[in-house]
């Protein structure tokens, strides 16, 4: 029996993983709409609950009672895979990222995390790429021109911003001494890696704001000449699962760069419990991923390919050799 | 859609080239209305752009030829719904310059302060609908707060918020209601702040500028070869402003500077427009000053209701004039007449002929948006990416109400 | 209206095949047959003492009980000397109600192009050379010309429009 409670512990985990990342899109949508409201002069939604707090879930019964329609010409088979595919990668993500230090719980360790790999930083690189295949999917079997161009810039963007982000995070490596998340996030206990890496933080974070699909980097769905991109032709419950899927990334990418450049949950001035400082970090990247979206324009596709390679490629280089030369 | 892909004859430099045609619209969020551009698109590259117009189309010239006169004033309205004033004031300018009458100097003052007010609204709203077609959705938002003061004070001098059809043949319909200058010199106060905003907001974002500079070149002979007008002409570097050149109404007694750029790219044809509000604020104050009390409608009573409505109770005469106004409206001489006018899109006339009845024979608009958006079809050089479509679309400033007539 | 100094520059260098018509209330209008038309455009925009290179508008006129209906209105103005001028062509046409034909001007002016067009579709005039002479506001396919004056505003009767009037050939008995 003693043996049996680390099991029942890590089912638990996954458990409450699973169903937190389910809700939390609902927040997320609520606090997206209230952002860009105030910032746009207006109140957002307010019809429905207190401060339309309850918004999120009107739209969500919405969306589930609509018509499920799919194209005539479509690749049924396809076309139902591909928010499956991308649900299942973003969730699949969300297994290595730690959110807080271990704690003791009735004599039971307690960690933060579902699994500590020694190639965590690795597993969630390649993890995220799988989520640009549900976008060629998606857009290929739509068998419509917005979505097919739409997934084409993404595959496009997904391979020229991943290797910057690949290559800005090798400094963070070097300073850890490892791949796991745990130790890079354990070694920045006195200075944020920010401090060391400001260059790459810079590359990372802006190759996090392409991968992520978010203004100025949008191309996939850029309303203004693609309609709504790859997921053009979906309604009802997939839209939903590609939107909770877009929203779960933005999380991602500022869970992750806190944890490589801001210190994960190490706390600063004021003592709070560690994944209160987790959650508060994570959240100031998520608004301001929000804030971008709502004052920047888009790149046009050609410039968006010369960021990616003129500019971050060389400038992510440029910082490995410099942590290289400093860290030897 | 349907799937119509045409196999690239020879001289295709890549391997099984295939040429994409992308119906862009009608149904679009960045077409402005319901405007249909064909796209012939190599990958990302734009080929080709076939606009296809029409699907507003709504029979105005027509309509207008079983309609009075004074019938065809909301007509026009509803052709560059962004800002009716001018639409009015082209036409009542025409008729009354068929009818070889002059309005009095307190209704041209009052009709160019509303003139000016639209003018302003229909730039307020291109000048945040482009940074929104290239992603930056909060400009637009921005701008429709101004647009919303301009609303209200045409609501409270004409009553519409729209379709205010304020202009009559020979003045206006009423005179300005008290409060009215005060809230329009209040506003005259608060846009040019506004504007610095804007510009701080979109002309110095470099993505904008990236995205606009250099993007839909057009030379300045192309522009007057393919018939561009007003401020998407000046942006070309072409100096021609019929306010200027060939004042009508009280247009001489202002002292304004007419805006001309160089480039002729899509910055250019947006920053002209932000600094043409700053000449309609100027314009509108000078006429505030210099507007004196008097009639706002001219004294004949067969083409103008009366002034004092009181007589129409006591005056057997002033009652069958209504009468036959109301009735039938008024016959106009013999003839025909084009009177173009500056209209915030461009040149915008009325050409009228008149067989001496109550309705016009052939009633033509030309419509400044309708040959404005030519250039989408020929004439622009840099307009590569399909990304860019969308800007010079945007840029060109087209109401599809007017384009399609 | 004054008459301009340069009328007379035209009527000289187009003698016989240009008619005064003399000043309008709003500009200068002169006449001229669908033969003439390019070539008097062309000299119009490139005369140094003339240079009309903008044309404002060009539309249909359907003078509709007279035998030859239809008439092509052009409005030119120049923006560097700032004059307008009012062109008229009237081709003739054989028997009643056929649409003419009269030659494009889209080789002077490249704005002519959509004008053309629109005059086509709601007069069914037709411009000879033009590069893309399709309809333009109603669809392919579309019977009848909408603009002209035997042309019911409310439609003609069919399934669709049990309101309109009836269809009626050749010339209107009232």
């Amino acid at each position: 029996m003693e043996e049996l409670i680390p099991l029942f512990v890590l089912i638990l985990k996954i458990i409450v993983v699973i169903v937190v990342l389910l809700i939390l899109p609902i927040p997320l949508t609520w606090l997206e709409r209230k952002i860009a409201g105030h910032i746009q002069q207006r109140l957002g939604p307010m019809r429905v609950g207190w401060h339309g707090l309850l918004q999120p879930i009107a739209d969500g019964i919405k969306l589930l009672t609509k018509e499920d329609h799919i194209p005539d010409e479509a690749d049924r088979f396809l076309f139902t895979l591909a928010p499956i595919v991308t649900l299942v990668a973003t969730f699949a993500l969300f297994v290595a990222i730690p959110i807080g230090s271990s704690f003791t719980l009735f004599g039971q360790e307690i960690t933060l995390y579902l699994a500590d790999m020694n190639v965590a930083l690795l597993y969630v690189l390649a993890v995220s790429g799988i989520h640009v295949f549900a976008v060629i999917l998606g857009g290929w079997a739509s068998n419509s021109k917005y979505a097919v161009l739409g997934s084409l810039r993404t595959c496009a963007q997904m391979i020229s911003y991943e290797i910057p982000m690949g290559f800005a995070v090798v400094g963070v490596v070097m300073l850890a001494h490892s791949m796991s998340l745990v130790s890079i996030v354990e070694a920045q206990s006195d200075v944020w890696n920010v401090v060391y890496q400001p260059l790459g933080f810079l590359v990372f974070f802006i190759a996090g704001l392409a991968e992520a699909q978010r203004i100025p980097f949008d191309l996939a769905e850029a309303e203004g000449d693609l309609g709504a991109g790859y997921h053009t032709e979906y309604s009802g419950m997939r839209f939903s699962l590609f939107m909770i899927s877009e929203y779960l990334i933005v999380v991602f990418m500022a869970a992750l760069t806190v944890i490589l450049f801001f210190g994960g949950w190490n706390d600063f001035l004021i003592p709070l419990p560690s994944f209160i400082w987790f959650a508060l970090k994570v959240g100031f990247f998520i608004w301001l991923f929000m804030w971008f979206r709502f004052t920047f324009p888009r790149y046009r596709y050609d410039q968006l390919m010369s960021i990616g390679w003129k500019v971050l490629l060389p400038l992510s280089l440029a910082n490995i050799l410099v942590s290289g030369l400093f860290v030897s | 859609m349907t799937e119509v892909t045409v196999l690239k004859e020879k001289g295709s430099d890549r391997l099984g080239s295939q040429e994409v045609l992308l119906n862009l619209g009608p149904q679009h969020p960045s077409t402005h209305g319901v405007l249909q551009l064909v796209l012939h698109l190599d990958g990302e590259i734009v080929e080709r752009v076939s606009p296809n117009i029409g699907y507003l189309h709504r029979g105005t010239e027509k309509l207008a030829e079983t309609f009075t006169y004074t019938q065809i004033i909301p007509l026009t309205d509803r052709l560059d719904y962004v800002c009716p004033p001018t639409s009015n004031q082209a036409f009542v300018l025409g008729v009354e310059k068929l009818l070889d009458i002059e309005a009095p100097e307190r209704a041209q003052y009052i009709r160019v302060i509303m003139a000016e007010l639209a003018r302003i609204s229909g730039h307020l709203l291109i000048v945040g609908a482009l940074p929104m077609d290239l992603g930056a959705m909060t400009t637009l938002l921005y701008t429709m707060r101004e647009r919303e003061m301009i609303m209200d004070i045409m609501e409270m001098i004409s009553g519409a918020r729209m379709h205010t059809s304020f202009c009559r043949v020979g003045g206006v319909r009423e005179d300005l209601p008290e409060g009215a200058i005060e809230r329009i010199l209040e506003f005259c106060d608060i846009l040019p702040n506004r504007l610095i905003d804007y510009e701080k907001l979109v002309a110095k974002n470099r993505i904008f500028l990236k995205r606009t500079q250099n993007v839909g070149v057009v030379a300045p002979e192309d522009a007057i070869d393919i018939g561009l007008s007003g401020p998407n002409l000046r942006a070309s570097g072409v100096d021609w402003d019929i306010r200027r050149d060939s004042p009508y109404e009280i247009y001489d007694r202002l002292e304004f500077k007419v805006i001309v750029r160089e480039n002729g790219d899509c910055y250019d044809r947006w920053a002209c427009r932000i600094d043409e509000m700053r000449e309609c604020v100027k314009m509108i104050r000078q006429c505030i000053a210099q507007m004196k009390e008097g009639p706002f409608q001219i004294d004949i009573p067969t083409i103008a209701f009366p002034v004092d409505k009181e007589l129409l109770g006591h005056s057997m005469e002033t009652h069958i004039h209504h009468f036959e106004l109301s009735a039938y409206g008024f016959k106009v001489p013999k003839g025909e007449v084009y009177v173009p006018i500056e209209a915030p899109k461009g040149e915008l006339g009325y050409y009228m002929i008149s067989d001496g009845s109550e309705k016009p024979t052939r009633f033509k608009v030309r419509a400044p948006s309708f040959v404005n958006l030519q250039a989408l079809e020929f004439g622009t050089t840099n307009m590569k990416y399909l990304a860019d479509v969308v800007a010079m679309l945007g840029s060109l400033d087209p109401v599809i109400a007017e384009v399609d007539k | 209206m004054k008459t301009p100094a340069f009328i007379d520059q035209i009527l000289e260098r187009f003698a016989g095949h240009v008619r005064d018509d003399g000043p309008g209330i709003d500009m200068y209008c002169i006449s001229v047959g669908p033969d003439h038309i390019v070539a008097l455009c062309q000299y119009l925009k490139e005369d140094p003492s003339l240079k009309f290179n903008f044309l404002s508008d060009l539309c249909g006129v359907d003078h509709y009980p007279e035998k030859d209906r239809y008439e092509v209105v052009y409005h030119l103005f120049s923006i560097p000397l700032q004059h307008r001028l009012r062109l008229k062509c009237r081709p003739q046409s054989e028997t009643y109600g056929d649409a003419p034909s009269i030659p494009t001007v889209t080789g002077v002016w490249r704005t002519a192009n959509w004008a053309e067009r629109e005059c086509y579709d709601m007069y069914g005039i037709e411009f000879s050379g033009h590069p893309n002479l399709l309809r333009i506001y109603m669809w392919e396919g579309f019977e009848g010309y909408p603009m002209r004056k035997d042309f019911p505003v409310k439609g003609y009767k069919d399934a669709y429009n049990p309101f309109g009037e009836e269809k009626r050939g050749g010339i209107p008995d009232d």
